[in-house]
């Protein structure tokens, strides 16, 4: 079953649509729910090597559906310490659990001044519905 | 075993379920000589599990299938950006003579002077319908008709010493354009359309600079609407001392009206299966011809077909050429077609594209009072309706719409694309259906939208009366069978 | 001749719904600057039976294989091509559909592509198989483009006895991909395993061809397995009238098996249109070029079929697709199905066995030096004491057509012509072709 929409508070938001939540000086990222909602029933989900660098902006995977394709972008900089295998086993948990089960990665944060650029729930509620 | 009722669709099980073993069908000749020893390492250990079955089974198999394959022979198949016009069966004919069929590519040129003749003539005819005066047939189909083109832009600016590392792609294109420009080793730059539906001029000027090699443009575009700014078009990136590219897809519009040279376009590509009805082939094969300005001929294709005195030959000797884009000289077979094809029409090619035309805007017109008109145009050969308005009122999409008209009869339209209009529905009817086929083709879509209103259920379960309803695409999609698992065998019907 | 429908009544009539008082109002929209203006260019419209005649006669100018015994291989070969063929040929569904976008439309097509993909793969050892390319030239180039993707390494080796045209095709498209091309030469018509070794290093991937264009038999496990050891992609180009008899790529450390498939169920057709095939081990089947069908169910359960993992393609992936191909040669690789299934596991065994035979059978009968000592397959390429150009023409004189020369891409082969038979031929035309042979280089 598909997720209701929500958008977690305590959250940071990119507007590429994916989210962050930051805990010390790490930080887990997945998609938002607006993300999983129009890409459809995710069938893959492409995941970066732990150890990877990855740069905020910057793309660290992509997650498909049957018809469209999408990158992930990274709303942080820094280094992958885990992959949900879940997410890569059945992808489809990024649909029905997109903040919890259905997170993507784990990193350790390089930069965590970029947290500034990011928006909080109601900046990126407004930026979902200006959609 | 019993029949299914309301079924009228006989089960189609797989070759390798008709396979039996020791069961076979062709005998090759075996002569009276000595089997061959080969070391192990080179011997095939396990026999390839290939079906075995006889012919009576083989040849019934075919048919089945086919039996569950909707051709243009079947019926009204309006799929846009295809051109899925009539395949006259002469064709098929003249193809398959022995003095085509059986002739050896490597044969030597005096000896296939009737096929160099017959490519030659055919160049010529595609150079006076693009209004350019040299062409390769050597690409095997219009996206390696493009990747051609832009081998070719890419090897005119090296050999002037110019570095551009840049191809302009309107939001309208097909999916092709893009990945043959990453294929080519460019970069992409994506120019708008505005909203009449031609390019954004405004948006072009500030992209097209001293690193643009060039535009990759499809006129009429994939909107089925001709760029009324072709020529200011032409003129920004010639400014630039920029290319053009012609993405020949839906040349159908134009054949004797306008030609891409005319149009200012330096480089062109043709679908030999679209505009000049080679048949598509449940996918392929096709052909993609370019033609090209003086300037770019020297980097053309090797070999090319060239004219001495009476005679014909290829020629494999052009220093600045960018080398071999396939094998021998072309898909030959689809060449045959599509000679024939032009020389049936001759200089009455025009009436082609009016008559393409003509059923289009007919559709068009009879049709825009219950789908919505993105951009209320006259169109060329195809138009694009959109199923918005459907979705928002009564959840009705343009998949839906596309599942019931199997019902009615006719293959769908192309769906969901261009990208630039939501719920898309791409309508090209082409010359040769008549009148009252477009009638019940309107009457079918008309219905529908009623449907929509009344009974949206059996349009959102359509189709009803195919081999198969919906299907599973995303079960196909996270964890695909690609092949036939005779390890798991009979695996694969499953119940409730 | 025209193929409308449209009659003058329903001219007017059309223009009446449409409001507009003649077709060249429709065209409006067309710049005045842009236009043609004047009829085009073109010979005069032919009725059919005129254009049959005028077709046919240009036909007669060709001197095909009914006209003279040919012995001409060199990539395109004359096996026997099943009157099967012709049932998948003539059926206008199969001929006139589009690709099968459509499932419910296309139960048939994806059901015949999915038993071709199946049959690739049973030939060739692999999990996956596209569902055709081009030909055996430009699936060359696909292969190398998945390397590309799959390997940080910017260098693909060639063995030169892989297929002059094939390696012409990877080098025009090598710079778009960024690649770049390293040729290793062989070594009396053979690749030179230490060399390849060598070569692989730093390559993303080896390819070479088994039978190889020369006509002989190469090592092709070791020269997997050099690449493999090398950390480079072993990518076979393999003859699939071959793989009765030869051992499967993917049996011997393959990655990927491409080749050229016209020897399966096409005619000759003066180079096209045939398919050619690529196929590879399970890992890559992400990075597939082109359409692949995948079985599923409908929404009752009913076994279905439909073109799956499409967000590779580029109409959905666009810039960043596997490949830009759409239309492929579907229609040539259903012909290639029913070719193999008509001959079944035994009769392609047949096929190669007799190939094996009657090659070995030339190289004895025929009275010119074998330019290379190593085994063959269907091809031997041979010596001659005059240019080989000169033993075709004059041997051409006298109806028979000897083979190709391998000068016309090999330096310092003027002298090797190169001759190929398939189970059509038999020892009586083998004994000709001896005969006229030693005619000629006497």
């Amino acid at each position: 079953m598909p997720a209701a929409e929500s958008y977690p508070d305590e959250l940071r938001y990119h507007p590429e649509h994916d989210w962050a939540r930051v805990d010390g000086d790490e930080a887990t990222l997945g998609i938002t729910w607006y993300a999983q909602d129009s890409l459809g029933e995710l069938v893959h989900f492409e995941a970066p090597e732990v150890g990877a660098t990855i740069a905020k902006d910057g793309t660290y995977g992509e997650v498909e559906s049957v018809k469209a394709v999408s990158d992930l972008v990274s709303p942080l900089s820094g280094e992958v310490l885990e992959v949900n295998q879940k997410a890569v086993d059945e992808p489809e948990v990024v649909n029905e659990d997109p903040y919890g089960d259905g997170w993507l990665v784990r990193i350790r944060m390089s930069d965590s001044s970029e947290l500034d650029g990011l928006m909080d729930v109601a900046a990126y509620t407004a930026h979902v519905e200006a959609q | 075993m019993s029949a299914e009722p309301g079924r009228p669709w006989p089960e189609a099980p797989l070759l390798f379920e008709r396979s039996r073993p020791g069961r076979r069908a062709g005998r090759p000749p075996r002569p009276d000589l000595p089997e061959v020893e080969l070391p192990d390492s080179l011997r095939r250990a396990r026999a390839p599990r290939l079906p075995e079955v006889s012919e009576p089974e083989l040849v019934r198999h075919f048919t089945a299938l086919a039996d569950r394959t909707f051709g243009v022979d079947t019926g009204f198949y309006p799929l846009g950006s295809c051109t899925m016009k009539h395949n006259p069966r002469l064709h098929e004919r003249l193809a398959g003579l022995p003095g085509f069929r059986d002739l050896h590519p490597a044969q030597e040129d005096d000896a296939a002077q009737g096929a160099l003749e017959l490519m030659w003539r055919l160049q010529e005819m595609l150079a006076e319908v693009a209004g350019l005066p040299a062409v390769t047939l050597q690409p095997a189909a219009g996206s390696q008709g493009e990747l051609t083109g832009l081998m070719l832009m890419r090897a005119y600016f090296a050999d002037r010493g110019e570095e551009r590392d840049t191809i302009v792609i309107p939001d309208t294109a097909h999916g092709t354009n893009p990945a043959s420009v990453t294929m080519a080793g460019y970069r992409l730059e994506k120019v708008e359309t505005d909203a009449r539906g031609n390019l954004d001029l405004e948006d072009l000027r500030a992209k097209v600079n001293e690193r643009t090699a060039g535009l990759m443009l499809t006129n009429p575009s994939t909107l089925g609407l001709f760029d009324e700014g072709i020529e200011e078009v032409a003129r920004i990136f010639h400014d630039a001392g920029a290319l053009l590219y012609y993405d020949g897809a839906n040349l159908n519009a134009v054949v004797g009206i306008s030609r891409p040279g005319d149009m200012g376009f330096d480089i062109v590509h043709y679908n030999l299966h679209k505009t000049f009805s080679q048949p598509h082939g449940g996918g392929g094969p096709g052909g993609g011809p370019v033609a090209v300005r003086e300037s770019i001929e020297p980097f053309l294709p090797v070999p090319r077909v060239v004219r001495e005195g009476d005679g014909f030959r290829l020629d494999h000797d052009e220093p600045k050429t960018i080398g071999r884009v396939r094998g021998f000289a072309g898909p030959f077979g689809v060449f045959v077609r599509s000679y024939a094809f032009m020389r049936a029409y001759g200089p009455a090619l025009k009436e082609m594209s009016e008559a393409a035309v003509l059923n289009a805007n007919y559709l068009l017109a009879r049709l825009k009072d219950v789908y919505e008109l993105p951009y209320d145009r006259l169109c060329t050969h195809e138009f694009v309706l959109s199923a918005r308005a459907l979705k928002k009122e009564h959840g009705v999409t343009a998949l839906d719409v596309a599942k019931r008209l199997m019902d009615y009869g006719f293959h769908p339209p192309t769906i969901y694309f261009p990208l630039v209009v939501p719920e898309a529905l791409m309508i090209e009817p082409t010359e040769t259906e008549p009148k009252e086929r477009l009638d019940v083709f309107v009457d079918a879509m008309r219905a529908i939208a009623r449907e929509a209103e009344e009974s949206p259920d059996v349009v959102h379960d359509a189709p009803h009366g195919r081999p198969v309803r919906r299907l599973d695409e995303v079960r196909a999609a996270k964890s695909p069978v690609v092949r036939y698992l005779f390890e798991d065998h009979p695996v694969l019907v499953e119940a409730e | 001749m025209s193929y409308l429908s449209l009659t003058d009544r329903d001219r007017e009539e059309m223009l009446a719904a449409i409001g507009v008082s003649s077709v060249a109002e429709l065209f409006e929209q067309v710049p005045e600057g842009v236009r043609l203006g004047r009829e085009l260019d073109l010979p005069p419209a032919l009725g059919e039976a005129e254009l049959a005649r005028h077709v046919e006669e240009l036909a007669e100018k060709n001197v095909h294989s009914g006209r003279e015994l040919s012995f001409l291989g060199a990539g395109m070969y004359d096996h026997y091509v099943p009157s099967v063929v012709d049932v998948v040929l003539s059926r206008g569904e199969f001929l006139t559909a589009y690709t099968p976008y459509q499932p419910e439309m296309s139960q048939g097509v994806l059901q015949a592509i999915f038993e071709y993909q199946t049959v690739i793969c049973e030939l060739t050892g692999m999990d996956v198989s596209n569902a055709s390319g081009y030909d055996g030239c430009t699936v060359a180039a696909d292969a190398c483009f998945v390397a590309r993707h799959v390997s940080d390494r910017r260098k693909v080796v060639l063995a030169e006895t892989l297929g002059p045209q094939v390696r012409q095709v990877v080098k025009t498209y090598a710079p778009g991909f960024g690649l770049e091309v390293v040729e290793v030469p062989h070594d009396n018509g053979v690749t030179d395993l230490a060399r390849i070794a060598d070569a692989a290093k730093d390559a993303a991937a080896v390819l070479f061809q088994q039978p190889n264009f020369l006509g002989c038999l190469e090592p092709a496990p070791e020269l997997a397995e050099a690449a493999s050891e090398a950390g480079a992609l072993a990518i076979a180009h393999v003859d699939p009238m071959s793989l009765g008899v030869l051992e499967a790529p993917g049996e011997y450390g393959c990655s990927l098996a491409i080749g050229e498939g016209q020897a399966a169920g096409n005619w000759p057709s003066y180079g096209g249109p045939h398919y050619g095939f690529l196929a590879a081990k399970g890992d890559f089947i992400r990075r597939m070029p082109g359409r692949i069908v995948g079985e599923t169910v409908d929404l009752d359960g009913r076994r279905a079929y439909v073109l799956t993992l499409q967000t590779r393609e580029q109409h959905i992936r666009r810039e960043k697709a596997t490949s830009n191909i759409t239309t492929n040669q579907t229609l040539l690789a259903l012909a290639g199905l029913a070719t193999l299934s008509w001959l079944g596991p035994d009769g392609l065994r047949e096929v190669g066995e007799t190939c094996l035979s009657l090659a070995a059978y030339a190289r004895e009968r025929v009275p010119l030096e074998p330019a290379f000592d190593q085994l063959s397959f269907k091809e031997v390429a041979f010596r001659t004491p005059i240019p080989a150009r000169e033993v075709v023409r004059r041997a051409r004189e006298r109806g028979v057509h000897p083979g190709y020369v391998l000068g016309r891409d090999y330096e310092g082969m003027d002298d090797v012509l190169l001759v190929a038979v398939t189970e059509k031929k038999t020892v009586e035309d083998v004994d000709r072709l001896a005969d006229v042979l030693g005619e000629v280089c006497s």
